[in-house]
């Protein structure tokens, strides 16, 4: 269907946690040709000096209101910029960009395993999934979006580094402690995690698609600044550069190259 | 309005509709496609072809500065014979001139190149001495008035279509450079590829890009970009494709008044995908405005 540029316009933007922000956008192009969950949108920053889009993944989608929500952390001046807008205040919106998760296989019993600002991509990708779907989110300290996990009606497990919510630790001590059932593993998160997300899944024979992220420029597939290390068995070196944003960002977690 | 003006530009010999093109290494032909229709520039210039697959450099490999960006993606493409086979048909459907950047790390490198695309519908080549992210070729050739006139030379010899040399920024007189590759055949010249630039992370202590340095490009860098385009158009007498920073249609009637004949829109696309079609939009407004009815209007309206 291919990616749209519209001005979308703000329904609503909370803070919903320590510098995490949800946002609702109506952008009714964008928000009817989401295909996959885990695909992403790029929001442009209104203020001069910050030049590139900011890409950011889709949260939820729905496609009556025609709107797109995305939950965000602020990191810096582009997001910051964001957090600033108000009900009606127009944005750049364009997407959506990528790969999602790959729903179209007859498994039942899913596992979706988040990090950070890498769970809200997974919230989607809950409401869409059919079947069992355990969800297991690790947070530094302050867990969000739990409530709408449980309302798509999956069985969540929470894990805080400093205790304070869930139990202590992190996401693999959790999948180590359970006996959860799982067909296939979805995830997205800082890398460590998915590298040893990863490893564990193998272990048990498990497939696993990871949501990877890197820097970006252009957002649409143009400047190959994201690009990351796959398996290429054409390849005299076994690998081949691919684009972290229209190739991926899902891949099969035994296809990355984890070296990194 | 339109059509009482007549945008049309003369790159050596090749008539683009209008003066807006896109930089080399900011431009892919399906993709912005999705944005806009590419029968509206004046021509397409594609990311640096080399004869055979480059693979590029470690990631992290762009980075945002205040007004502009850094990137060290070392010019990983997928060589000439993909280009021909995957690409060029595509660019051949869309309606603008094609525009093919040339990169190499040996004199052989990039005359295999220009020969493979000798028999193609390609309009125009543009030779890239000035890419900072490669060691061997690139910028190594655009930093020596004697070797960027070899380079040109022996490319010259060995191409069918009208030979662009785009310069380094990244030297102490880029009049000289120009010169050089003026008197050794050059049919045109691009002026600016980026700058030499570098982020550090203060938490992290660490170089934001894995190639530690990298090409500083976008509005930031607009002032320089003039300057050399104004100096260069001062001393030899080629047709210019100016770029540097242009964001707006002001920013490319600024290039044709320090003497451009045509202008590329580079990080402008990162920041909006339709940038193009917006400039070329803005120029026509600024036309009207001022009373031109063509480009070399605006050129020769320059008052020092």
């Amino acid at each position: 269907m291919g990616a749209k540029l519209e001005n979308g316009v703000v329904i609503s933007n909370d803070q919903i946690a320590k510098d995490i922000y949800s946002m609702f956008i109506k952008a009714p192009n964008i928000a009817n040709s989401v295909e996959m969950p885990g695909q992403f949108i790029n929001l442009y920053p209104k203020e001069k000096h910050t030049i590139l889009p900011r890409p950011i993944s889709i949260c939820e989608v729905d496609s009556k209101e025609e709107t797109i929500r995305v939950v965000y952390q602020v990191v810096g001046d582009g997001t910051g910029q964001f957090a600033k807008l108000k009900r009606e205040d127009e944005i750049q919106v364009s997407g959506p960009i990528g790969n999602g998760f790959d729903i179209s296989g007859d498994h039942r019993e899913h596992l979706l395993v988040g990090g950070g600002v890498g769970v809200p991509p997974l919230l989607e990708l809950s409401k869409r999934l059919k079947g069992n779907v355990t969800v297991v989110l690790g947070f530094r300290d302050e867990p969000y979006l739990i409530e709408d996990f449980e309302k798509y009606g999956a069985k969540v497990y929470v894990a805080t580094e400093s205790g304070k919510h869930g139990s202590k630790g992190n996401v693999l001590d959790i999948l180590k402690q359970e006996d959860i059932k799982i067909d296939m593993a979805y995830s997205c998160g800082p890398k460590p995690m998915l590298k040893a997300l990863n490893s564990w899944c193998q272990e048990k024979d498990i497939p696993v698609q990871v949501s990877l992220e890197e820097r970006m420029a252009c957002g649409i597939g143009v400047c190959v600044g994201c690009v990351c290390k796959k398996k290429d068995s054409g390849n005299k070196d076994g690998w081949s550069y691919k684009k972290t944003c229209t190739d991926g960002p899902v891949f099969m977690g035994s296809d990355v190259i984890w070296d990194e | 309005m339109n059509n009482k003006l007549d945008l049309s530009v003369d790159i050596a010999g090749v008539t683009l509709k209008n003066p807006i093109t896109t930089a080399s290494g900011t431009f892919a032909p399906r993709e912005f496609a999705q944005f806009m229709d590419l029968s509206e520039l004046g021509g397409v210039i594609v990311k640096g072809i080399a004869n055979v697959p480059w693979e590029g450099n470690p990631t992290p490999r762009v980075a945002e500065t205040y007004g502009g960006m850094l990137n060290a993606v070392g010019l990983q493409n997928p060589g000439v014979d993909y280009f021909i086979e995957h690409d060029l048909p595509y660019l051949e459907k869309s309606g603008t001139k094609i525009i093919v950047n040339i990169a190499g790390r040996t004199i052989e490198d990039y005359c295999e190149v220009v020969e493979k695309l000798a028999d193609t519908n390609v309009d125009l080549l543009e030779l890239n001495i000035s890419c900072p992210n490669v060691k061997e070729g690139g910028i190594g050739f655009g930093t020596s008035p004697e070797m960027a006139a070899k380079v040109t030379r022996e490319v010259k010899a060995h191409s069918r279509q009208p030979l662009i040399v785009k310069l380094s920024p990244n030297v102490t007189d880029i009049v000289e450079i120009a010169q050089a590759v003026a008197e050794a055949g050059a049919d045109g010249l691009s002026l600016i590829n980026t700058l030499v630039g570098m982020k550090i992370d203060v938490n992290s202590k660490k170089a934001v890009l894995a190639n530690k340095i990298g090409g500083f490009s976008g509005p930031a860098i607009k002032p320089v970009a003039v300057r050399m385009v104004y100096q260069v158009a001062q001393a030899v007498d080629l047709p210019i494709i100016g770029l540097g920073g242009i964001m707006t249609g002001e920013d490319a009637a600024e290039f044709i008044l320090a003497g451009a004949d045509a202008i590329s829109v580079g990080t402008a696309s990162f920041a909006n995908p339709r940038a193009c079609i917006d400039i070329k939009e803005e120029l026509i407004n600024y036309m009207n405005k001022h009373g031109f009815k063509t480009i070399k209007e605006i050129q020769d309206a320059f008052k020092g």
